[in-house]
């Protein structure tokens, strides 16, 4: 059952980012990459890490995704015109591309051998007890220093897209 | 049991369950609208309009079901089926009573209970916001854009005033996962008043209840938030451009999103199946006397008809109503059976709440709504929890 | 088999971090470049969440999250950039933006 749900979402990842760098049009490349969010949030809670995966759903999918969905229909984008490049390339890249990934994943496998297999409930301290446990004790001053991160990030935002207050009548 | 045998069969009793539901809370909804505007409301389809949603069902699917030339079909066609599913997916971890014992197989009345109940409650409502702007998006319309892209901003607005509101009960339950939500609010104190979160010392949620409530209404697109559907402003908003099945997808959604965001609010706020007086002082009777009550009026009204043909309506009625009070004194029902009537009393109490306000306020200007959100809704969420959070840690949970 | 080996959450994270890099070097689109990033991230993350399964950790979930949170603050300026420079440039198309001078 693991492996049955590890391969579908992995093969549904894989599609999906191919799909992200193939398609023409940003929208469809944007509900392509939700799709890879949705399924790296399901490969998570294969892994144990429940709050993580709440939160990649949260934050990254209903979130930066909307933001980004926002921007292209603001902007009004189209499709990018078909370049041209040579036929070689076009003939030979993805053949090449997929035997370079195979030969690397063939190296790694044989000089790291883990013998260690993920199966699903092995690791239960993903939770969100842990998880706050760690981020107010061990991690507190990044934590913190996030918090300040994101509290300049909206500022620069909102300076940037509002129109840098020069037609701001107050 | 096997276990995938009976969360298959739980699965369907509430699917079934909830879809007919959403028929007939619509027929509520037209009923109650029409006699706050002093007129009757469906009338004629069936005894008092009750055969009016199978009508509408009828027509909506045997429109033409048209797909415009000039839209992207992919996501037009993907956008309602989405806002559906998601609509239909948060109750699956709604409890609606205790650990029950049916015909010796010993299940809780939930379909499944995540540690991170509340989490992903906020995540399917974060994804949601995709179906309404890729609906508006794909019909290549510009009412419907600027509707979805409205409705979009408006819902994003609001999940923070609603995450921040959702934050501080969970400050006074100590866990994420609703069951152990529940759990935290049987209990009286004073003897008398319930634990519910909007009651329980020491911080009562009243606050955060009307933050949630209000963050809800904008959630679900109803009135007074509902300008991005508006029907005399915008055509018909993000679903201008769909028709038959595709549209009624659309209306069920709102429906199924009102009576999930209803159930939340049960569970969090209200108790969930607790039910408002201690069982010592009789409430084990209470659904008893209220069915009672009701059959005994419509006999009693059954005995001086003014039309002929109410004279053998409602007497069936009556015997309907008497019944149902007689149900709830089997003891083998009660177990199952009190919870629930409890649970659907609070959702529906909010729902008709939800109705209420429909029938009675105006809309907001978008600019408004907007600001009300940011300058108003979320600084008092966060004083909410502060404040919460400051008499759990003083006083303890 | 009944379980997965590690090494295949790392190999798939591998896969997904190489297609967002052929997509940011191939890719053409402002927009498109910049949802490549943020597949790179996604695909770190995926690695991070493993190794903290693999040493019963919760360190590499914590890294994960702020990962996210750096993502996201980082999406919000780049798009805010990104809408200040196509309103001056009217265009989207890298090609065209290369030089300073407006």
């Amino acid at each position: 059952m693991d492996t049955l749900l590890f391969f579908t979402f992995a093969a549904i990842a894989v599609l999906c980012g191919i799909s992200v760098v193939v398609q023409t049009h940003p929208i469809k490349s944007a509900i392509s990459l939700i799709g890879v969010m949705g399924s790296l949030a399901v490969l998570y809670l294969l892994l144990g890490a429940e709050f993580i995966a709440a939160t990649q759903v949260v934050v990254y999918a209903g979130a930066v995704m909307v933001l980004f969905i926002f921007v292209i229909m603001l902007l009004n984008a189209e499709s990018e015109p078909k370049g041209g490049r040579s036929w070689p390339a076009k003939l030979m890249g993805i053949p090449l591309l997929v035997i370079l990934l195979g030969l690397l994943s063939y190296v790694i496998q044989i000089w790291n051998p883990d013998p260690q297999e993920v199966s699903f409930g092995s690791f239960t301290g993903g939770g969100p007890r842990e998880i706050g446990e760690a981020l107010f004790t061990e991690y507190l001053l990044p934590f913190e220093v996030t918090s300040v991160l994101i509290l300049v990030a909206i500022l620069g935002a909102v300076v940037l897209a509002g129109g840098g207050g020069k037609e701001s009548e107050r | 049991m096997n276990f995938y045998l009976l969360s298959l069969i739980k699965a369907a009793v509430v699917a079934a369950a909830l879809m007919t539901t959403l028929a007939y809370l619509q027929w509520v909804e037209r009923k109650v609208i029409a006699h706050i505007q002093l007129r009757m409301g469906p009338y004629r389809v069936g005894p008092h309009g009750l055969l009016q949603p199978i009508a509408d069902v009828i027509k909506l699917l045997t429109k033409e079901d048209l797909i415009p030339g000039h839209v992207n079909k992919l996501i037009y066609l993907m956008a309602p089926f989405l806002a559906v599913s998601l609509a239909l997916i948060s109750i699956s971890i709604i409890p609606f009573g205790p650990e029950i014992d049916v015909f010796g197989i010993q299940t809780y009345m939930q379909l499944t209970d995540l540690n991170i109940g509340v989490l992903f409650l906020l995540a399917i409502s974060s994804v949601s916001v995709y179906a309404i702007a890729l609906a508006g998006w794909a019909s290549n319309n510009k009412y419907a854009l600027l509707g979805s892209l409205r409705a979009a901003a408006q819902m994003i607005s609001y999940e923070l005033p609603l995450g921040i509101a959702l934050a501080a009960p969970l400050l006074m339950a100590g866990s994420l996962s609703l069951r152990e939500i529940v759990d935290a609010q049987g209990g009286y104190f004073f003897g008398v008043i319930p634990n519910w979160f909007v009651f329980q010392l020491p911080a009562p949620q009243v606050f955060g209840f009307v933050i949630f409530l209000i963050a809800a209404f904008a959630e679900t697109n109803r009135i007074p938030f509902d300008l991005p559907e508006a029907e005399n402003e915008l055509v018909a908003g993000f679903h201008t451009e769909y028709s038959s099945l595709k549209f009624a997808s659309f209306f069920m959604a709102e429906y199924a999103n009102m009576i999930t965001i209803t159930a939340i609010t049960t569970t969090m706020f209200l108790g969930g199946w607790h039910p408002i007086f201690p069982v010592e002082y009789g409430s084990a009777f209470a659904p008893t006397a209220i069915f009672g009550l009701a059959g005994v009026m419509a006999a009693y009204h059954a005995m001086h008809t003014i039309r002929r043909r109410d004279r053998f309506t409602l007497p069936g009625v009556a015997v309907a109503l008497l019944g149902i009070a007689l149900l709830f004194l089997v003891p083998m029902v009660q177990t199952w059976l009190l919870p629930l009537f409890w649970f659907l009393a609070k959702t529906g109490s909010l729902l008709f709440l939800f109705i209420w306000v429909r029938g009675t306020m105006p809309r907001f200007r978008y600019d408004q709504l907007m600001r009300f959100a940011w300058t108003f809704l979320f600084p008092v969420s966060v004083v909410n929890l502060f404040a919460t959070a400051f008499l759990v840690a003083v006083f303890g949970s | 088999m009944t379980a997965v080996p590690l090494s295949w959450y790392l190999i798939l994270s591998a896969v997904l971090f190489s297609l967002g890099v052929a997509g940011f070097l191939f890719r053409r689109n402002l927009i498109t470049m910049f949802m490549c990033i943020e597949l790179m991230l996604n695909a770190v993350n995926l690695s991070m969440v493993a190794f903290s399964h693999k040493y019963e950790q919760i360190d590499g979930h914590i890294f994960t999250f702020f990962v996210m949170v750096v993502a996201a603050a980082e999406a919000a300026v780049g798009l805010a950039i990104i809408l200040t420079v196509v309103k001056n440039r009217k265009t989207l198309a890298v090609d065209e933006l290369n030089s300073m001078k407006y």
